[in-house]
């Protein structure tokens, strides 16, 4: 292999799921820097600048979400969380601190490498510094400039709230966003706590896109933690 | 020779007695009279103790009286400070119980066992100090002087002329372990006395010529000597009990004394002790009891339940009895208990006796082999129970209408019909006198009578305005006018009596139904004890409170709102009558110087426990004084005590059954846990080392094969998991069910990408108003959904449609899950939400039963409902209904501004 592979920081401190991880990463030519607690992590992130971090949300030391916000004081890198079901609180306070995204235990590894290619993707439309003009998605179409939705190549007309929804997803697409970053980012701050519009507008937006908005397959709703737009 | 045959009684007795281990050993000095030299002859035994048996001996409190042989010998004695009471201005000392039970010696002197303790002690009598320090199991050495024995207090002062108040119920001396009687002969006390070694304090000189007469002193003697033979004799029958000496045994006697109202019955009660001691034979006191026309006066019925409180002093067993015919209930108890003896006063020689059988004359006919025994109604000097006093403003307010009466006729009379219808004045004064007899009590009634034969002389009867009678007829006049107004008064006070009793009666039937019908709509001990102190606090008038037995030994007060009268002293005497099982405070012998009135809370049962304690705080502190406002309030207590020990049984059967049922849940977890878990695994531990395995090249579709094996495995074993997790955290309280108004489009959407491998290659179709909102927590219902499908999924041939619907009906919105499968038997449907319920196809599939048991919890949870039914053309429906209870959210925000959407970015 000529260029390395990314490199990703691994928080974790139990060695079976460090096992698996080492496992299933380096077969897919990623490099690993290993570390059990959140001050190595905190340490590591700073002397070896890794590319992506998967941060076990369950630590020896520090409390993961403390480990975000620390980390987020200084770096924009894309941090994965991971963390076991019926932690709804701790992965909303996770991405709120600054997370990028979360697996939930157990998770195969085809998640794992999709969520972690996401995470790439969007470090990479960082560094270079324009969003794409379009997006598509199966028969999903924005034209981004021109400010039009097609689905089957019929245009969508869409509210101004639903437009802003839907642009908002697709600038973290795939990644899950939060409640209560969609409620800041398309109302603004004072409404960071009425989930309840967040829904009719998003119940909305699914009826306009979805073929079967009871099944949907782009807008995806994660309970308890917030919406993700589907890439695949 | 046939083994000594053991007699129950004699049995019982000795296993009472050895339950009396525990206890401190009492001796008692006893002698005839003061002077004969009690004290020294116990501080000489105290010091043998002392000093050959090297014992821990502390002088509680000793009279020394200042002679100079007993000061000497209490000097070497470690001596207990008094304790200093201000009483009316005055400091007094007092024997320091506290003090005592704190320093806890091995043996302790305590003089004067008859002694009336100083008020604001805790005991009334010194004898209730002593027993609370033998219960301590402490020794105690004390002297009592033949006079201060309850049951020959009578006697005694038959003899000396002198009434002794301060006495010892016969059952403190019957429970010493040891009697000593200190002997004098009364020449030799006399002799003493004359030189001065007795002491006599001042104002007991008047009575030296009284009760220091040599015939006194001889009869003092002899009853002293009596008195512990009698003692002597117990014990050697004891002892010959036994050694099994007795071979054969006498049928014990037993004595049944009849009481009544009248003021002979303690004399009576006081001959009943001494014969049964005498016979060596229990004894019961009896108040039998016809029904009356009227009730028995306040003054008859204080004095029946003092006689009862006396009876159960000189150690009998109390009964009261009613029933038409008092005799033949009497002898019917009589044959019941055994009784051999029946003791009965002689009864008043009765008018209507003349036609009829008298008590005694039924009691004898109908005795049979029961020996009658009739003995004098004995002197009036007999102390009397007080009665109760009327409420003293009533009386006033009579005495003052008497004059204002008689002033009002009157005047009356005088405008009516001057002074010539002197028999129409007549019975305007007797209008009067009649008005003040129905009004108030008997004295006002004779008072106003009196008074209106003086104006009636004074102003209508010449010679006018003199009090001389002219004519002899008119004295007739004023007879037949005092005898109305006594008879009426007497007449009406009756009438009022009983008006008041029965009207007492009901409100007091009426409120104990009362209670009792909330203690059975109650069923945990803190709201039981809670509605008996509310209801007594209605009763008496006061403030009441329960102190209930903690587990740590503690009390706890449960009372109603607002409730402060129970500071630390006050839970002090509570505590005081949990431990001793006796009432104390207000209106009782012991710790009378509380605020409350408190009353141990006994269940019943063979072993009887203290549940708790009744305090009751009245607004009068008079109140209690009353043995009937006591006996009522130990009515309420004991219904409270009944109620309380029934829910506290209650709560032990519920927790004795929640731990079976747990204990029934855990096995069944734990075989239905241990396989699922065993077979995902052995499948996936075997898959794993086919693949692992070394030297063998696996054909590409074989490692398929075992890897498909090994992801669907865990894909179980998580599912599992997960359940499992749910469950203990749904069950464990841990999860809390956040309510917002959720699009229930959305989370079936959430759903279904969860399931999403399970339903490939099945037709789904969704009905779903996209509007369709509801406050419900969707996490938790998002675990229903995934729950329904996908056992609808797991338990329906493959490619069968599964058809999920939402709508709103009424005040709920219902969900469906339908399938096409073999749908749910009908006795299966109502067990199927059941924790561990595996249905019959489940059990091949590996389910834990869980899946539906977590979807009831949650469902449930949101105060909503989730069953099964049949569908029409085959299949299942499973539906859940969730309240529209919340508040729908407020109206929408309002759209973005129309320059977002084109352009200006």
């Amino acid at each position: 292999m000529s260029t390395p592979g990314p490199l990703i920081l691994v928080v974790e401190d139990e060695p079976q799921m460090l096992r698996f991880l080492r496992a299933s990463l380096t077969t897919h030519d990623y490099r690993l820097v290993e570390v059990e607690t959140g001050q190595e992590a905190l340490a590591q992130a700073a002397a070896r600048s890794p590319d992506v971090i998967l941060l076990d949300l369950g630590l020896p030391d520090l409390d993961g979400i403390e480990v975000t916000k620390r980390l987020r004081e200084w770096t924009q890198i894309p941090i994965i969380v991971i963390s076991a079901r019926g932690q709804e609180e701790d992965k909303i306070n996770a991405l709120d601190a600054g997370a990028d995204d979360y697996l939930t235990k157990p998770f195969s590894v085809g998640e794992l490498l999709a969520r972690i290619r996401v995470a790439l993707r969007h470090t990479a439309a960082g560094i270079a510094g324009h969003e794409e003009p379009s997006f598509s998605l199966g028969e999903l179409r924005v034209d981004l400039a021109q400010r039009q939705v097609f689905v089957a190549d019929r245009e969508i007309h869409l509210t101004p709230t639903e437009y802003k929804l839907l642009t908002t997803l697709i600038r973290y697409a795939g990644k899950v966003v939060t409640h209560r970053q969609l409620l800041k980012e398309v109302w603004g701050p004072p409404h960071v706590e009425q989930t309840q519009y967040l829904r009719v507008y998003m119940g909305q937006l699914r009826h306009k896109l979805e073929p079967d908005p009871a099944r949907p397959r782009y807008l995806i709703n994660e309970p308890g933690v917030g919406y993700r737009l589907k890439v695949r | 020779m046939t083994e000594a045959r053991p007699d129950p009684d004699e049995l019982l007795r000795r296993v009472e007695a050895e339950a009396k281990n525990g206890r401190g050993r009492l001796t008692i000095f006893f002698g005839a009279a003061p002077g004969v030299g009690k004290t020294f002859a116990m501080l000489e035994e105290a010091a043998f103790q002392r000093d050959v048996e090297d014992r821990d001996v502390v002088a509680g409190v000793v009279e020394t009286h200042g002679r100079f042989e007993t000061t000497t010998l209490l000097a070497g004695f470690e001596r207990l400070p008094p304790r200093q009471l201000s009483y009316r201005g005055k400091t007094l000392t007092e024997f320091d119980l506290d003090a005592a039970l704190a320093r806890k010696p091995s043996l302790i002197l305590v003089d004067e066992l008859a002694h009336t303790n100083v008020e604001g002690s805790r005991h009334k009598k010194r004898w209730q100090d002593v027993e609370e320090l033998l219960d301590a199991g402490i020794e105690v050495m004390t002297t009592v002087n033949v006079q201060h024995v309850e049951s020959l207090n009578d006697v005694v002062a038959q003899i000396t002329g002198v009434v002794v108040r301060e006495t010892v119920p016969d059952s403190v001396l019957d429970a010493a372990d040891e009697i000593k009687l200190i002997d004098l002969t009364p020449d030799e006390l006399l002799e003493r006395l004359r030189e001065g070694k007795v002491y006599l304090p001042a104002q007991a000189e008047r009575a030296l010529d009284n009760f220091f007469k040599k015939g006194n002193l001889l009869a003092l003697r002899e009853l002293a000597l009596r008195k512990t033979a009698e003692r002597v004799d117990a014990d050697m029958q004891a002892w010959r009990r036994a050694q099994g000496i007795e071979k054969t045994w006498a049928a014990s006697d037993r004595l049944l004394v009849c009481i009544s109202p009248s003021p002979h019955s303690a004399a009576l009660l006081r001959t009943g002790r001494r014969i049964a001691a005498g016979l060596h034979a229990e004894w019961l006191a009896v108040n039998a009891e016809t029904p009356r026309a009227l009730p028995l006066p306040a003054a008859d019925r204080a004095r029946i339940s003092a006689n009862l409180r006396l009876a159960e002093q000189l150690g009998a067993e109390t009964v009261s009895l009613s029933g038409q015919h008092a005799a033949a209930e009497v002898l019917r108890l009589a044959r019941e208990r055994n009784v051999t003896k029946i003791l009965v006063g002689k009864p008043r020689a009765r008018f209507r006796d003349r036609f009829g059988r008298s008590f005694v004359d039924q009691l004898i006919l109908g005795s049979g082999d029961i020996d009658i025994y009739v003995t004098a109604g004995e002197s009036q000097r007999v102390e009397i129970a007080p009665a109760l006093p009327a409420t003293a403003p009533r009386r006033q307010a009579g005495y003052a209408a008497a004059p204002l009466v008689a002033a009002a006729t009157t005047a009356l009379a005088f405008i009516l019909f001057g002074r010539q219808h002197l028999a129409d004045v007549a019975m305007t004064y007797l209008l009067g006198i009649v008005l003040v007899s129905m009004r108030f009590d008997f004295r006002a009634a004779l008072a106003a009578a009196i008074v209106s034969v003086l104006a009636f002389n004074f102003f209508f009867l010449p010679p006018y305005l003199t009090f001389s009678i002219g004519d002899l007829r008119h004295v007739v006049t004023f007879g037949v006018m005092l005898l109305v107004a006594v008879v009426i008064a007497g007449l009406t006070q009756r009438v009022r009596d009983q008006a008041a009793a029965a009207r007492s009666n009901e409100r007091r039937t009426a409120l104990l139904y009362a209670m009792s019908q909330e203690f059975a709509r109650t069923l945990d001990t803190k709201t039981l004890a809670l509605v008996a102190a509310r209801q007594i606090e209605q009763v008496f008038e006061s403030r009441a409170a329960v102190f209930l037995a903690g587990s740590a030994g503690g009390l706890e007060i449960v009372a109603t709102p607002n409730f402060d009268e129970a500071g630390e002293p006050e839970q002090g005497v509570a505590r005081w009558v949990f431990a001793h099982r006796r009432e104390a405070g207000l209106g009782t012998s012991t710790l009378a110087g509380s605020k409350g009135y408190y009353l141990p809370l006994t269940a019943s049962g063979p072993e009887p426990e203290v549940l708790g304690v009744l305090g009751i705080f009245p607004k009068d502190p008079e109140r209690f004084n009353d043995p009937e406002q006591r006996r009522l309030a130990e009515t309420f207590a004991n219904q409270a005590a009944i109620a309380l020990e029934r829910a506290r049984l209650a709560e032990q059967t519920e927790r004795a059954r929640v731990a079976i049922e747990a204990e029934q849940l855990r096995n069944t977890l734990l075989s239905s846990v241990s396989h699922d878990l065993r077979t995902p695994l052995a499948v996936m531990k075997g898959s794993a080392s086919a693949l692992i395995e070394d030297g063998v090249e696996l054909p590409p579709a074989t490692r398929k094969e075992y890897a498909g094996a090994l992801l669907e495995e865990t894909e179980r074993l998580d599912r599992l998991v997960r359940d499992l997790l749910d469950m203990t955290r749904i069950e464990s309280g841990a999860v809390r069910v956040r309510k917002d108004w959720q699009s229930i489009e959305e989370v079936l959407g959430a759903a279904f990408s969860r399931v999403e491998s399970l339903l490939a290659n099945r037709e789904i179709t969704t009905e779903i108003p996209g509007d369709l909102i509801a406050p419900f927590d969707n996490v938790l219902i998002e675990q229903v959904l995934v729950n329904l499908l996908e056992n609808a999924a797991k338990y329906t041939p493959a490619r069968t449609p599964i058809d999920v619907r939402a709508q709103q009906q009424g005040n709920e919105v219902v969900v469906e899950v339908a399938d096409r499968g073999p749908g749910i038997p009908a006795a299966e449907q109502s067990r199927i939400f059941e924790k561990f319920h595996r249905g019959p196809s489940e059990r091949t599939r590996g389910g834990v039963g869980l899946g539906l048991a977590i979807c009831r919890a949650v469902v449930v949870a949101h105060g909503g409902r989730i069953w099964v039914a049949d569908r029409a053309g085959g299949g299942a429906v499973f539906k859940f209904a969730l309240p529209l209870d919340a508040k729908r959210p407020s109206p929408m925000l309002p759209e973005l501004a129309e320059r977002t959407e084109n352009g200006a970015a």
